[in-house]
């Protein structure tokens, strides 16, 4: 039979996304431009006996989709910059409590209320940086309403088996364009449950180590019984301040993204065995730069495409590698250079780095990036 | 068809241009086997403010979702004229309403001018379908999809009570820029 396909917006791609990821508890508030993401689960939640719940603000939606966690669900909130910030102080508490879910956020311009209908990139340190302290980070940066509805499952996945928020961030000409979907088969797409404890409740500590860096997780309700607390803790969840424990817990919490980073990161490759000039870029600008691409190859100019699927944890690893054979690399981006320093900084002056920034609420072109190749080759 | 097509419906926001926008790009997607992209940019408006849809529709596939050199635009206010047809390609297709938009581009453009809106509203009956007469006039200007498959596109939107009504904006809009264009 042949799959079912749709012509959907990235936003409404996201949101069968998380109902194929099994995401059975939504709870938000609409923001531009990524309301549709809630239109979508408020009308198909109900008919798989999920719950969408509209809460009064962005932080309550964050305490809403943690609490659901803890009773078993998968969860999910989606929003935009302002609503980002807003989520802070709780994205902060999953993240040293340990909890599974999933934050979608449509980048518009800021900072503050800045340009609402407008495209922007400029959320990506938020996603790492926004909360304080130190903790993992997981951020998705798809560029197709295809791979938005991938890579939603992706991050369902990911936080079940790291047992931590992780965040899928569309800029908002991905979130609001329009293309052909192709949609997977049930089963087609794994999709990972978290791990429960198979211990006796009274013998079930929430962080016990014993079973690997990400202990089993309990539903609440379902006779297990732990303490949950913003406070660096021990195996039974119980607050401590023993030096030795919050030094390793921390540790632990953190080596869950970063000890497992060939796991996490994805990206594409595209024209980069000869390539001489090298673009740097994410969501829709990396499709002005394939496209810069495939005309710069038409004029003899040697340039190819890295593309990063994943935000972070970031690809270090491949960029430090590809510097040391690249003349120069290209990054646009629609900020003024967030990228840009990170590149800087892992590939350690191998080669230089030109930034092409923009933050007028209009798309990087191709032609400025092919100007750009014209400059620097 | 070679390479890209790209098209731009632009207006007033509220004319139901990201719809017609749409339209094209399912035509052209789901019913003529091709690869569309549909992207919009509009105010913080509801209603007024200059809004544009844009399509590009390819063999292959489509980087770029934005336009870069426009093969087509709908220009259904003076406002949206002015502000969208710089990248109008030259020889492209500039389809305007001529109650509407009183002073042209300069430039060399395969112009067709008839009163869109007004034949939405005193001609099929409803002002509301002005955007799909401005499609069916779209479709018949530019060829890049069939006509089968627009009609089929717009029947799939539509509520059931209105199939009647979409039909006919659309067959209107497509014959009077037929005529129009002599």
């Amino acid at each position: 039979m042949a799959k079912k396909v749709a012509f959907l917006q990235g936003n409404e791609a996201a949101a069968q996304g998380a109902l194929y990821a099994g995401c059975n508890f939504f709870a938000g508030y609409p923001i531009t431009p990524s309301t549709e993401v809630a239109e979508v689960m408020s009308a198909e939640l109900p008919k798989v006996g999920g719950k969408f719940i509209q809460m009064e603000d962005e932080i309550g939606a964050m305490a809403a989709i943690i609490g659901g966690a803890l009773a078993g669900s998968k969860t999910l909130t989606s929003t935009s910059g302002p609503g980002l910030s807003l989520k802070q102080e709780l994205i902060g508490y999953a993240c040293i409590a340990e909890i599974p879910c999933v934050i979608y956020n449509v980048m518009r311009g800021g900072p503050s209320t800045g340009m609402p209908t407008g495209p922007s990139q400029s959320d990506v340190m938020c996603a790492k940086w926004g909360t304080h302290g130190d903790h993992p980070a997981i951020c998705l940066v798809p560029a197709s309403v295809q791979e938005t509805y991938e890579e939603v499952i992706r991050a369902f996945n990911l936080s079940e088996k790291y047992r931590t928020p992780v965040m899928v961030m569309p800029d908002e000409i991905v979130a609001h364009m329009r293309e052909r979907i192709v949609f997977p088969e049930p089963g087609e797409v794994a999709v990972i449950e978290r791990t429960v404890p198979t211990v006796q409740p009274e013998q079930y500590k929430p962080y016990d180590t014993s079973f690997g860096d990400v202990p089993p997780l309990a539903a609440f309700g379902s006779g297990y019984k732990f303490h949950v607390t913003g406070l660096n803790k021990m195996q039974d969840g119980f607050p401590t301040t023993k030096a030795a424990i919050v030094q390793a817990e921390e540790e632990r919490q953190v080596r869950k993204v970063d000890g497992n980073v060939d796991d996490i990161v994805k990206y594409e490759e595209y024209l980069l065995d000869d390539a001489e000039i090298v673009v740097v870029a994410f969501g829709s600008t990396s499709r002005s730069a394939r496209f810069a691409v495939n005309e710069a190859r038409k004029q003899g100019i040697k340039a190819g495409l890295f593309r990063l699927i994943t935000f972070w944890p970031f690809p270090e690893k491949q960029l430090l590698a590809l510097s040391k054979k690249v003349k120069a690399f290209i990054t646009p981006e629609m900020n003024l250079g967030m990228a840009t320093g990170v590149v800087k900084g892992v590939v350690e002056g191998n080669a230089p780095v030109h930034g092409i920034f923009r933050v007028d609420g209009e798309p990087i072109n191709p032609g400025q990036i092919l100007d750009k190749m014209k400059e620097v080759k | 068809m070679a390479g890209r097509y790209e098209l731009r419906f632009s207006g007033a926001g509220g004319q139901g241009l990201i719809l017609a926008g749409v339209i094209m790009a399912e035509s052209a997607s789901i019913y003529d086997g091709k690869q569309a992209v549909q992207s919009q940019s509009y105010g913080p408006e509801a209603r007024g403010g200059a809004s544009k849809s844009e399509v590009i529709i390819s063999d292959g596939p489509i980087d770029y979702p934005k336009a870069t050199v426009v093969d087509a635009l709908l220009a259904l206010t003076q406002e949206a004229c002015d502000k969208y047809s710089s990248d109008l390609k030259e020889g492209g297709v500039l389809l305007v309403d001529s109650d509407l938009v009183k002073t042209l581009p300069k430039g060399n453009y395969k112009t067709v001018s008839f009163p869109i809106i007004n034949t939405a509203k005193n001609e099929v009956g409803r002002e509301i379908v002005a955007n799909i007469v401005a499609l069916g006039a779209m479709v018949a200007l530019t060829g890049v999809v069939s006509k089968e498959s627009a009609e089929k596109a717009v029947l799939a939107r539509v509520p059931e009570a209105f199939i009647e009504l979409n039909k006919k904006a659309f067959q209107m809009g497509y014959e009077k820029a037929l005529s129009a264009q002599g």
